[in-house]
């Protein structure tokens, strides 16, 4: 679905990816790993067309990204914090990126009702807590049936119950057949989540591997050990 | 309707406050029904007016143009997630925020001649005129503030570059530009000063709005010079096209920032 070769990028003094290299299966959940500031937000960035990268190329789903945005019509971006307009409405927004979109149909918002956030879709932003904020981030995130979902710590600032309803709604979207590819310091999450995982280790090194093979290459059971080992010791080989 | 069309008319309701809207329309129209109660309806309030207004409106659109980019960076974020190109979501952006923003100016330069029942004498055309130019001015210093916010990260940088951009240019300039004369009193030695004039749109403007009335004691010297320089049409020609000019470029530049920046 995503194929990443060579990808480098800079800010001022910070390479922060150096050829990198990545593939994202499709239909498949894939948890994006690496310690803070190793390029994760960047990568997804990158796929998105919010950044461009100073060398190298990435494919969405056969399409060479070059400024052209129709391929994004098929994904759906949850950025990491939501921190709209103070004065918008998520019904506000969502208009915005329906005009934006062209999108012919009628939004898909079942997400309100399962994240019991109603109520709360036609107040100013501002008034709203950080976590029903999340809330209306994720409504939108969804609202359009992306094919592709890229998710930023999804369940960020979110109540138990929302996090589950959301995880179920994430699981579901891999059941139709849809690719996601996500962020979390919630690395529970990701062990109940990720088929495959992406770890990124600084500059142009990469792991790339399902979550059964990074057990078995670390030789740790538990996602956090494996992580802080990968972390920790020259890039692995990745396991088929 | 394009994209940029669309989003414009999506954000319009969203993009700017309107507690901000209605501060602006109170300070221009408060200010003057200020002017117009304790100055009469004459061409000596007009003209002070005229002054207070160059000195309000690109305050707004530069304070408030830099403050609103950097409130919607996040908004930024997402429309440019969707399939939407660049250029059309600047489009989409800049008319939801500054239109309304320059709508208001003149609006609030209206008003008080409005009720007043000065909008029919004498006084019309410089009024309408001047209602004009507070718009125009309004969308100059949105765009000016677009090309500080999209280039300083940082809020308060940012919005502190707008705010000692309009100290620049609306009460420093004169310091300048008499510093120039100064220095070359000769005819040779006026250039500069013209060159100087070309170099702020707020100053622009005021000569512009000033060539139409028969105000030759406040044109101010950049004023001054150009109406000695050059004939009043040619004078005219040369500020109109120079003040389009600033119109263009700035909107232009921060296009092309706004198309090529990491967001």
């Amino acid at each position: 679905m995503i194929a990443a070769r060579g990808v480098s990028k800079r800010y001022g003094r910070y390479q922060v990816l150096d050829g990198l290299d990545a593939t994202i299966g499709r239909g498949r959940i894939t948890a994006l790993l690496g310690a803070n500031g190793v390029g994760k937000t960047t990568f997804l960035k990158l796929v998105l067309e919010l950044i461009r990268p100073d060398r190298g190329t990435i494919c969405v789903d056969g399409h060479l990204l070059d400024g052209t945005p129709d391929y994004r019509a098929r994904i759906g971006y949850m950025p990491q914090i939501a921190r709209f307009p103070a004065q918008m409405t998520g019904r506000g927004l969502l208009n915005l990126l329906t005009e934006a979109r062209e999108a012919p149909g009628e939004p898909d918002l079942t997400l309100l009702d399962l994240l019991d956030v109603g109520h709360a879709f036609d107040q100013q932003v501002g008034t709203l807590s950080g976590g029903t904020r999340q809330k209306v981030n994720a409504v939108l995130t969804f609202a359009f049936g992306p094919e592709l979902l890229v998710l930023d710590e999804p369940t960020a600032g979110l109540d138990p119950a929302s996090a589950r309803a959301l995880k179920k709604r994430i699981r579901a979207e891999r059941e139709a057949g849809h690719t996601v590819l996500m962020t979390s310091h919630v690395l529970a999450d990701l062990e109940e989540l990720a088929d495959d995982a992406l770890h990124l280790d600084g500059g142009g090194n990469s792991w790339h591997g399902s979550m059964e093979a990074l057990r078995i290459a670390t030789g740790e059971s538990s996602l956090e050990a494996a992580v802080a080992r990968l972390g920790n010791f020259p890039p692995l080989r990745a396991v088929a | 309707m394009t994209a940029g069309l669309r989003v414009a008319r999506a954000a319009f309701r969203e993009a700017v406050r309107v507690r901000t809207l209605v501060g602006v329309v109170l300070v221009l129209a408060g200010g003057g029904e200020l002017f117009i109660r304790f100055g009469g309806g004459g061409m000596t309030t007009f003209l002070s007016l005229l002054e207070a207004t160059l000195v309000v409106v690109p305050l707004v659109g530069l304070v408030l143009g830099t403050l609103q980019v950097h409130q919607g960076r996040r908004l930024m974020e997402v429309l440019l997630a969707q399939p939407i190109r660049r250029h059309e979501a600047f489009t989409g952006l800049f008319l939801a925020s500054s239109l309304p923003l320059a709508v208001t100016a003149g609006l609030g330069v209206l008003l008080p001649f409005a009720w007043h029942g000065l909008l029919w004498g004498p006084l019309a055309g410089p009024v309408l005129a001047l209602a004009g130019a507070a718009t125009l001015l309004t969308v100059v210093t949105t765009a000016l503030a677009y090309l500080i916010a999209l280039g300083v990260e940082d809020r308060v940088r940012a919005v502190g570059l707008a705010a000692a951009l309009w100290v620049v240019t609306v009460v420093l300039w004169d310091g300048v530009v008499l510093l120039v004369a100064l220095l070359g009193a000769d005819r040779a030695g006026q250039v500069p000063v013209l060159a100087l004039l070309a170099l702020n749109p707020v100053d622009l403007t005021r000569v512009l709005l000033l060539q139409q009335l028969d105000a030759g004691e406040v044109l101010g010297y950049t004023g001054a010079v150009l109406r000695r320089m050059t004939s009043a049409t040619a004078g005219r020609v040369a500020l109109s096209t120079l003040l389009m000019a600033w119109l263009a470029l700035p909107l232009w530049s921060a296009r092309r920032m706004f198309a090529r920046k990491d967001f």
